[in-house]
């Protein structure tokens, strides 16, 4: 019983950073129909920007708490840059051309960024210092729910509550939704669209930057090429829910992670990638539109 | 109030609109009939700032706009209701409502219009807090409607509002048309089909063919207009 609630755990924790990630992507579909490959290297920048801030600080001798909150802001600001420039740059110009232009775009961004980073940084794997102790409180359970488990869950619980607040409530949220759904309406009620883009792009891209930080410090290590695999799992997860729908990206990415976690535990980390990616399959077999997708309906 | 100036407008390589003019008063009901592909919403999406003017002018209070941008084009007062309504589905008529009111800040004369607009379409009310791909066609082009309204402007365009509605729901909604010019003084450019209930509440009316005024006139001459009369009315 400990193992199974061990690899529940997991599994939630893998699929709540899964679902930091998958919002990015749905949000940006969503919006502007196109499959933003260079997000995974949004949340890889992220990674590695709390990893510079934090072992500097470190070197200093800040609190852990001040680091991890420094760290965390200063991801969040440097990743959202990236995320706001790369669509400035790279989609903007081609906002009116054929589907496949932008989406090549994004896959030169990916490429871009991941060897931008290779040559600033290196190719080895980086020691990231652990952000989040081991907490005292924890330690009856700590052989079956770790620390920054709990930390995660917590974390990305409070930011999903947040984004959800922000969407429902807020003129910027409402802006996103109306343009979402008929971009020639938002811009004849006065919606700035191009600004809305944007605002996409920076909360996506903040998401990720958490995400990133919080995985780094879990795992504990970062090279250039993480942001490639994670980000195809978020992909994955957010086609397994839905694309385009927020609460489809949360649920898939949970979806994909406690398989993943129950594959590992129960048959063989080798068959990880196996089981996730045939669930996809499965799903998309006989559900195309993904879990909580839905074909719209609109009246003439 | 709205003045186009020889304006030419179009698509890639199809020109729609060739060297249009056309004046609208303020308080006026102006209207612009013609048959499919004449250049109609075309015509109100080039006034809206989406489909850019090729050559010529248009005049906003004087000032040219074919220039401006959509959204601020809202700003100034011009608002559009499309053919089709564009209601967002997946909004409440609340949010549509408010996503009309989105430039603006001032919360009282919101609710105002708020008031003013659930007084006219009453089922609005009714049925606020439910997503707008639900309604019926005619209370999505009340929605439609009350959502520009909502942007208190000083020129509505409005684009086939009678398309594919019931004759009773029609002829309301014309009446409501009127009623807005009336309450407000709202100047209302109405592009129709359906000439016969356009002219019957306009000032004065356009013709368009081919993506060119053929007439201009007062709506009752063009009522008794012969070729009117055989191309439009079908008498």
């Amino acid at each position: 019983m400990d193992y199974f609630i061990e690899l529940l755990f997991g599994g939630l924790t893998r699929g709540s950073i899964y679902a930091l990630i998958a919002l990015g992507y749905t949000m940006v579909y969503g919006i502007i129909g196109l499959i933003n490959f260079a997000h995974g290297e949004i949340y890889m920048i992220g990674a590695f920007t709390s990893f510079i801030i934090a072992t500097v600080l470190s070197i200093y001798g800040f609190p852990l708490l001040a680091i991890v909150v420094i760290a965390g802001l200063a991801a969040t600001v440097w990743s959202s840059a990236y995320g706001f420039t790369v669509e400035k740059l790279a989609y903007r110009p081609l906002r009116k051309a054929p589907r496949l232009a932008p989406l090549i775009s994004a896959i030169g961004m990916s490429i871009f960024l991941q060897n931008y980073v290779l040559l600033a940084q290196t190719s080895d794997f980086l020691p990231f210092p652990a952000l989040i102790p081991e907490f005292a409180f924890m330690e009856p359970v700590a052989h079956i729910v770790g620390s920054s488990d709990l930390v995660i869950l917590i974390t990305t619980t409070l930011v999903m509550i947040g984004l959800t607040f922000l969407i429902k409530f807020t003129k910027i949220g409402k802006a996103m939704r109306a343009t979402a759904q008929d971009k020639t309406m938002a811009v004849l009620v006065g919606i700035n669209v191009d600004r809305v883009i944007s605002a996409t792009f920076i909360i996506g891209s903040a998401l990720a930057a958490i995400g990133g930080l919080l995985i780094a410090s879990h795992i504990g290590q970062i090279n250039f090429y993480i942001g490639f695999i994670a980000g195809i799992k978020a992909f994955t997860a957010a086609v397994l829910g839905g694309v385009g729908s927020i609460p489809g990206a949360v649920l898939g990415s949970l979806v994909l992670g406690l398989t993943e976690s129950f594959a590992t535990g129960y048959v063989s980390s080798d068959y990880e990638d196996v089981f996730a990616f045939s669930l996809l399959v499965l799903i998309l077999i006989f559900k195309p539109s993904g879990l909580l997708g839905k074909a719209e309906t609109k009246k003439v | 109030m709205l003045e186009l100036r020889n304006v030419s407008a179009g698509y890639g390589n199809i020109q729609v609109l060739h060297n249009l003019d056309l004046v609208i008063n303020s308080g006026e009901i102006i209207t612009l009939i013609g048959a499919n592909g004449a250049g109609k919403s075309t015509t109100l999406m080039a006034i809206s700032g989406i489909v850019p003017v090729r050559s010529g002018k248009i005049l906003f209070e004087g000032e040219p706009i074919h220039k401006i941008s959509p959204e601020k084009l809202v700003a100034m007062g011009i608002c559009q209701v499309p053919e089709g309504r564009h209601i967002f589905p997946a909004l409440t008529v609340q949010e549509n409502l408010d996503m009309g009111a989105f430039l603006r800040n001032d919360k009282d004369g919101i609710k105002d219009d708020l008031d003013y607009v659930f007084s006219l379409f009453p089922i609005l009310a009714e049925r606020r807090n439910q997503d707008g791909g639900t309604l019926s066609g005619g209370e999505q082009q009340m929605l439609a409607m009350s959502r520009a309204l909502m942007a208190r402007p000083k020129l509505l365009l409005l684009d086939e509002p009678s398309m594919g509605l019931a004759p009773l729901i029609i002829k309301q909604i014309f009446g409501i048309v009127r009623k807005i010019n009336k309450d407000h003084n709202t100047t209302i450019f109405l592009v129709e089909q359906n000439a016969n209930q356009a002219l019957h509440i306009a000032d004065r009316g356009y013709v368009i063919e081919n993506g060119v005024i053929t007439i201009s006139d007062s709506a009752e001459n063009l009522l008794k207009n012969q070729d009117v009369q055989k191309a439009y009315l079908g008498i």
